[in-house]
């Protein structure tokens, strides 16, 4: 009776993101399938401009709540780079929940078999300006132990997606939303992306929608 | 047809012997809806079948299932003393059952599937006998998936074996129920995805201009980042809400609003179901006292109130004496996202003014059972005092104008907050040596209803009231969001939102049995159980664990026990153990009141006695549907 699976699918960012350089289509997102003990988990990123695909990442994990942890659970599993960019495999462990003041965080900490390390941390806060108007800050970094000039990413802090969206929720599955978001990368992430002829810094306009069901 | 049982009767007898379905859809027009109060049926044989039905109580096309044709299912009369069989026909595709809420039976007749019967597959017919050996209003509904949100509940009236309640000229069931044209199944996934999916009041900025009492922002955003902090939401106070419910009077739309008809000066019984699958309603009808006179069935000693909260399944009678042209039966969902609504009134033209609903409740850090920085504990003393003085009046400075009721004054004098913590039953090994049962008693099992010629059985112990508790095993997980640190008796506060409101409000400390309890005996043990959950995940349950992941409760057939609840969520639940009764202990000692389900308040600890004097497999668990799916169900066996 209790044990019985549900599944949902939540499309948080379906958006398009005008900036100086131009146009570029983002996802970020994630589904469930599961009872309250065991899931499993899809969660996929990733950016399309000019026909080409960057940042792609997809992520099958198994998830279980934590004992004496009320919020969090822990998520095992892999993620696979998957764009225009040579692929990479990782092993993935990492959280996600809520923190206290409803503040969703969710770090994973990825492994590949040479011994490289990668790590992301995702952040974000549901301010509600009124019961369908919400103010949502987000914020993605990702750290890499290693440099990949194949993929563009540098040692250390390699990029930061930040953003503050604006959704109107015409109803709870279905919420339009504008926002603006900044996209960084550092150190010798930047050199690399500086090095094809990429921005390293891009602020965008952001308009989309978020979606589940 | 909306004219009193008695003068129908007749006319239902022959549409009993008619037997068939009955096709009509509610919403197809005013007129016809206001004829279509659930059918009566009366006698001892029943052929109740269940279909699908298209319905529409909301402006939109539904399918329904449905007794008879009838949504909600007809109501039955039987005659305490005698013997009924029911028939109960599944035309559905899936398995079906129906459970006889409140009533003493036999357990292979409870009809819970997997418990003690099996369900009744498609195409099958089941038939239900059983001698009645009790008197009062009770109710039916299908214990099978999500049937009972989707059509099948209906009441059941029971009359006595010797007329012994006050005579009057007319009476009507009114049967309140929670309609929506959403598949429950949808309810509670997107729930487990979003446990405030339904609630439209949540905490936001313009919340924040200014604490409801005081004006001062600093409060209303200490407050808010308190809550903020637990990850939880002082408007929880329902879980599905009027988003998406239609609130129903006799199966009739407040848009329309059920009619029931007088003769001035007539005294009216009202028999007031909540057969609602979600919801608790707060009673009242704006001009009329009424006179609380049955709960869950059971006589009480006359009470006169302005209103009262009725939780999902229980029942209470009220005799009311109208004057006027027209009244309106207004009953407020608990978060006030909309009402159910009857009308009384002398002729079938007559209107009443639809009073506005009250203010949405908050929730408190006291419901909470939460400790504040810079709080007396004084200030807890149980009654739900604090629940309106504590966080709403912004600490200290709202406490000191605090007044205390009078009718709230014994159990908080009673109080001791040197117990006020809280242990869990998992040592559940207090057992006092089990008394000798005389053999007299033994006899006499299953114990009667207690009634005017009723004599008690058994002799008292010297075990006190409720054994010293300790502090709780539990600890906070996926299944425990939270544990109250202070809780206590809540019994003479109505509940949250009916505080203060000007109006007399029912509290369970009112209920008083007409009649003596049956079993004298004391209680030889104490079993606590604590009612967890966890909103976010939408996890329910008792000792944080689910149904699925928890043993069954034992009772020694024959023992007297007292069941301690206590209720650390942020919630009221409706909590109902079937096939026996539920004494609750309310100051009252031999004249406690019967009950088949006791709500319990959040922070509060309650505890009623339970004699094992049916054997068999009972269903025992909260009456929120959608927590029950979620765990919040045990099976106790009495063996
Ligand atoms: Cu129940």
């Amino acid at each position: 009776m209790d044990n019985e699976p549900f599944a949902h699918v939540l499309l948080d960012q379906l958006e398009g993101r005008a900036s100086a350089t131009g146009t570029q289509f983002k996802w970020d997102g994630e589904a469930w399938a599961g009872t309250d003990f065991n899931r499993f988990w899809v969660k996929s990123e990733g950016n399309i401009a000019r026909s080409s695909m960057s940042d792609g990442d997809q992520e099958f994990l198994y998830d279980r709540p934590i004992p004496r942890m009320r919020y969090f659970d822990a998520q095992i599993g892999v993620r696979a780079d998957l764009d225009s960019d040579p692929t990479r495999a990782w092993a993935a462990i990492g959280l996600e929940g809520l923190a206290p003041y409803e503040f969703e965080f969710a770090p994973t900490l990825y492994i590949r078999n040479d011994g490289r390390v990668a790590g992301r941390i995702e952040g974000a806060y549901s301010f509600r300006v009124r019961q369908r108007l919400v103010l949502e800050p987000q914020i993605e970094l990702n750290f890499y132990s290693k440099d990949d000039k194949a993929r563009k990413v540098g040692s250390g802090l390699s990029d930061l997606d930040g953003g503050i969206r604006l959704r109107y929720e015409i109803n709870r599955k279905f919420a339009p939303y504008i926002g603006y978001v900044y996209s960084g990368s550092y150190g010798s992430s930047a050199a690399f992306t500086r090095a094809t002829g990429d921005a390293t810094h891009t602020s965008s306009f952001v308009f989309g929608v978020r979606v589940w069901r | 047809m909306h004219t009193s049982n008695c003068l129908t009767r007749r006319h239902f007898m022959q549409s009993l012997i008619a037997a068939g379905i009955v096709t009509w859809a509610p919403g197809q027009g005013a007129a016809q809806m206001l004829s279509q109060s659930p059918k009566i049926l009366e006698g001892t044989t029943f052929d109740l079948t269940i279909d699908k039905l298209s319905v529409n109580f909301s402006g939109k096309p539904r399918t329904a299932v449905a007794v008879n044709g009838s949504v909600p299912a007809p109501t039955l009369r039987w005659r305490e003393g005698e013997t009924v069989t029911i028939n109960v026909t599944n035309r559905l595709k899936t398995n079906t059952s129906i459970h006889w809420h409140g009533m003493r039976i036999p357990t292979d007749m409870d009809g819970v599937p997997g418990l003690s019967f099996e369900g009744i597959r498609p195409g099958e017919t089941f038939t239900y006998r059983f001698p009645v050996r009790q008197n009062g209003t009770f109710w039916y509904h299908s214990h099978s998936g999500y049937q009972e949100q989707t059509g099948i509940s209906g009441a059941i009236i029971i009359e006595p074996q010797t007329a012994e309640s006050e005579a009057v000229d007319r009476e009507y069931v009114i049967f309140l129920s929670d309609w929506t044209d959403v598949d429950p199944h949808t309810i509670l996934s997107n729930l487990k995805e979003d446990g405030s999916y339904y609630n439209y009041h949540r905490p936001a900025l313009n919340h924040l201009s200014g604490d409801p009492q005081t004006k001062k922002f600093s409060t209303a955003l200490a407050q808010y980042l308190m809550w903020s902090k637990m990850n939880m939401s002082p408007t929880d106070i329902a879980d599905v809400s009027g988003s998406v419910y239609t609130y129903l009077c006799n199966g009739v739309p407040p848009s329309l609003g059920w009619k029931g008809l007088f003769e001035p000066g007539e005294k009216v019984k009202l028999r007031i179901v909540n057969g609602s699958a979600m919801t608790f309603f707060d009673v009242r009808i704006p001009g009329l006292q009424m006179k609380v006179v049955a709960a869950d069935g059971n006589a009480v000693e006359p009470v006169m109130v302005d209103e009262f909260r009725i939780g999902t399944a229980e029942t209470y009678d009220v005799i009311v004496s109208p004057e006027n042209m027209s009244y309106v039966i207004f009953a407020q969902a608990e978060d006030r996202t909309g009402y159910a609504k009857g009308i009384l009134a002398t002729s079938a033209n007559n209107e009443a003014k639809t009073p506005t609903m009250d203010p949405r409740p908050i929730r408190t850090m006291a419901d909470m059972g939460m400790k504040m920085k810079g709080m007396a504990m004084p200030a807890m003393s149980g009654d739900g005092k604090m629940n309106m003085s504590g966080m709403q009046g912004g600490g200290m400075e709202g406490m000191s104008n605090m007044d205390m009721p009078a009718n709230t004054a014994h159990v908080a004098a009673g109080h001791d907050t040197s117990s006020m913590t809280v242990r869990s039953d998992s040592a559940m090994n207090m057992h006092v040596p089990p008394e000798e049962v005389a053999r007299t008693m033994w006899d006499q099992f299953p114990l009667p209803q207690p009634g005017r010629d009723v004599l008690p059985v058994g002799t008292p112990t010297s075990v006190p009231s409720p054994l010293p508790h300790l502090a709780s095993v539990l600890k906070v997980g996926p299944e425990v969001s939270g544990i109250a640190v202070i809780t206590g008796p809540k019994l003479s506060d109505p509940g949250v939102g009916l505080q203060h409101n000007g109006r007399r409000v029912l509290a369970y400390s009112d209920l008083k049995a007409r009649y003596p309890g049956v079993d004298r005996r004391s209680p030889t043990r104490e079993i606590e159980l604590h009612l967890t959950g966890n909103m976010e995940r939408f996890i329910w349950g008792f000792d944080g664990k689910k149904f699925s992941q928890a043993q069954p409760i034992t009772l020694r057939y024959g023992e007297r026990v007292r069941i301690i609840l206590v209720n650390d969520t942020m919630m009221e639940h409706p909590i109902h153990l079937h096939g026996l009764w539920s004494e609750l202990e309310n100051g009252n000692g031999s004249f406690n009141p019967y009950k088949h389900t006791l709500i319990v308040k959040p922070a509060e600890r309650l505890s009623y006695l339970v004699s094992a004097d049916v054997k068999g497999h009972w269903a025992y668990h909260c009456h929120l549907m959608f927590h029950m799916e979620a765990g919040m169900f045990r099976t106790v066996v009495v063996a």
